[in-house]
């Protein structure tokens, strides 16, 4: 083979992993750059990577009138932290119970859990169930319902433990230690590194979660960034209460005020995202060579 | 009787592992089981003040609608053709860029691109449907300015339904591939580098130790992934459809699914019945196709079964 056959290889296949990297990233860079484009413009010369002319008054905007959308930010940002704790600790408690070799039944626990993956009576009863219990309209119907327990990552977290040496419990048990201790106090710290990976698992269910608030909430005040942003596309008097503080130019920002929003509900998961992915990764790499 | 006898004193021995476990316990009963008896709302006319047991019983009739429905053969049509598009194009797009991803000696260069095929995971399908409709807005958006620019008509593609099989398809791989490569990734690593070796001093070169041993190691893991995806291939993806397509009522013939369809029924429509009759047919087929999957998964590859 030539050395000429060998760097054109190479440089196609650098060519094609360089082109797919910048289609997953152009979408974002677009509407950052929408963000930022002078509505005059828009209208004139639509929408574009190299706007003619940029501003700030979306963002400015945004600030001045966005109140509901920062009450919005501040239920998302209540509800994803409260959540996560809650659902990462109810997992890693019950994680314990299955991986317990003491506890004789645990794969029958563990069956009890896995079978509603299966089979279940999906998106209709559960939202009678939900109104039957009061988990309508409130801050706990964000909470609870779906997002609080999922079986697949209690199955992440039982495989990790399920690694670590038995004779820790045995020990521990000799000195007198119940389960909650052995959990709380050994098992937990040696399982941190799967806990962590699934506490974002969570998390970002929880900060882009809307189904919960398109079945069981119809309170304003009570929607999360992502309902708000779904709405503020369809319903056009939400725009309208936003733009009613604009200046008095010709044209007030619109599409670049939607954009704006978007851009700030992703803030969070962007600047936290070197952190993200690397956990991810690992978390996902632990699991599929250990599942 | 004897079981009942083994497992209280299980529980009583165990107590507090048991106690561990009681919140994950009740919300898989409440979330979980309890669903199973609102089945029967789907023989009902469940009227919402006479609850589950008050309703009126009317046999199959609420099924009758559903299969007599014009709509509903679209419906299943479309949710069966898009999981396969899905599956498979994302299975390949993935596929691709993993085998040379891992032909890149540059550690940190390796790391990013990595990075940049996970960032749309990442994006909930509402910021989604934003990034799709500055691409695709008939006045302002970035292809029809492109098309203007080169003199051409530009498209309607929020009032025409046939370009959306293909727009979703690529959302879904534009989404979920990353996904994809981490795993297969995670699986290569995996793999014994003496094969490696011994094909490079056998005299391999890159595009034969990429299509004769990476790739054909790779399916074992790639066929599992692809069957378990079918099992759940009766289940539409309402947080997709519904963030992009939304209630915009001239797509549907390419992009309603069983989920969005059900969703109608039950909010807009506002018949649980119905949206239930619907829901019961979806849990059977999935429940055959999932027990189905998992039976040739095991009797192929042993390892991945689900149970």
């Amino acid at each position: 083979m030539s050395l000429k056959r060998i760097v054109s290889a190479n440089s196609l296949m650098w060519l094609v992993i360089a082109a797919v990297s910048l289609l997953c990233l152009l979408p974002l860079l677009l509407i950052l750059m929408i963000s930022f484009t002078d509505e005059a413009e828009i209208v004139r010369h639509g929408y574009s990577f190299f706007p003619g002319k940029l501003s700030l008054e979306a963002y400015s905007l945004l600030f001045k009138s966005g109140k509901q959308m920062f009450n919005s930010y501040g239920i998302t940002i209540f509800v994803t932290v409260v959540g996560t704790a809650a659902a990462t600790l109810i997992t890693g408690m019950a994680s314990f119970a299955i991986s317990n070799p003491s506890v004789r039944n645990r794969d029958k626990l563990a069956m009890y859990f896995f079978i509603p993956m299966v089979f279940s009576g999906g998106m209709v009863p559960w939202y009678m169930i939900n109104r039957a219990i009061g988990l309508t309209d409130n801050i706990l119907a964000l909470i609870i319902p779906t997002l609080l327990f999922s079986p697949f990552n209690l199955f992440l977290v039982r495989n990790y433990m399920r690694e670590l040496p038995i004779s820790l419990i045995e020990s521990a048990k000799l000195d007198g230690a119940n389960d909650v201790t052995i959990a709380f106090k050994i098992f937990f710290p040696l399982s941190m590194p799967i806990l962590a990976t699934v506490a974002l698992f969570y998390s970002i269910g929880y900060w882009n979660d809307w189904w919960n608030a398109i079945m069981l909430v119809s309170d304003i005040n009570l929607y999360p960034v992502q309902y708000f942003l779904m709405k503020l596309k369809s319903e056009a008097s939400m725009l309208k209460n936003m733009q009613s503080m604009a200046g008095g130019g010709a044209f007030k920002p619109q599409e670049s005020l939607q954009m704006a929003t978007a851009i700030i509900t992703i803030g969070p998961i962007i600047l936290l995202y070197p952190f993200l992915q690397r956990f991810f990764v690992k978390g996902l790499v632990v699991g599929s060579v250990k599942g | 009787m004897k079981n009942k006898l083994v497992f209280l004193a299980d529980v009583r021995t165990n107590f507090f592992s048991y106690l561990l476990a009681l919140p994950a316990i009740l919300f898989t009963l409440i979330f979980g089981y309890c669903t199973i008896p609102y089945m029967i709302i789907a023989f009902q006319k469940y009227n919402f003040r006479k609850g589950l047991l008050g309703s009126e019983f009317v046999g199959f009739k609420n099924f009758e609608f559903f299969f007599k429905s014009n709509d509903i053969v679209q419906v299943i049509v479309n949710t069966i053709k898009l999981n396969f598009l899905f599956i498979g194009f994302t299975t390949l797009l993935a596929l691709v860029i993993s085998v040379l991803l891992n032909e890149l000696s540059q550690n940190w260069m390796r790391k990013f691109f990595q990075s940049s095929f996970l960032f749309p995971y990442f994006m909930s399908w509402v910021v989604i449907s934003y990034m799709l409709y500055s691409l695709l807005s008939y006045d302002h958006g970035l292809i029809n300015n492109v098309l203007e620019w080169a003199g051409l008509k530009p498209l309607s593609f929020y009032t025409e339904s046939k370009y959306w099989t293909a727009i979703l398809v690529m959302m879904k791989m534009w989404k979920d591939f990353g996904l994809n490569v981490i795993i297969y990734l995670a699986v290569i690593t995996g793999f014994d580098t003496e094969i490696y070796e011994a094909a490079r001093i056998d005299g391999a070169n890159r595009w034969q130790v990429c299509t004769r041993i990476t790739t054909p190691l790779l399916m074992t893991t790639v066929s599992i992934l692809t069957i378990i995806a079918i099992g759940k291939i009766f289940y539409g993806d309402f947080g997709m459809i519904y963030a992009l397509v939304g209630d915009n009522g001239v797509l549907y013939e390419t992009t309603d699914v069983i989920d969005t369809f059900m969703f109608r029924t039950l909010r807009t429509v506002g018949n649980p019945s119905q949206a239930m009759a619907v829901g019961l047919f979806q849990a059977i087929m999935g429940f055959i196709l999932v027990c189905g999957t998992n039976y040739i998964v095991k009797k192929r590859f042993r390892e991945g079964a689900l149970f």
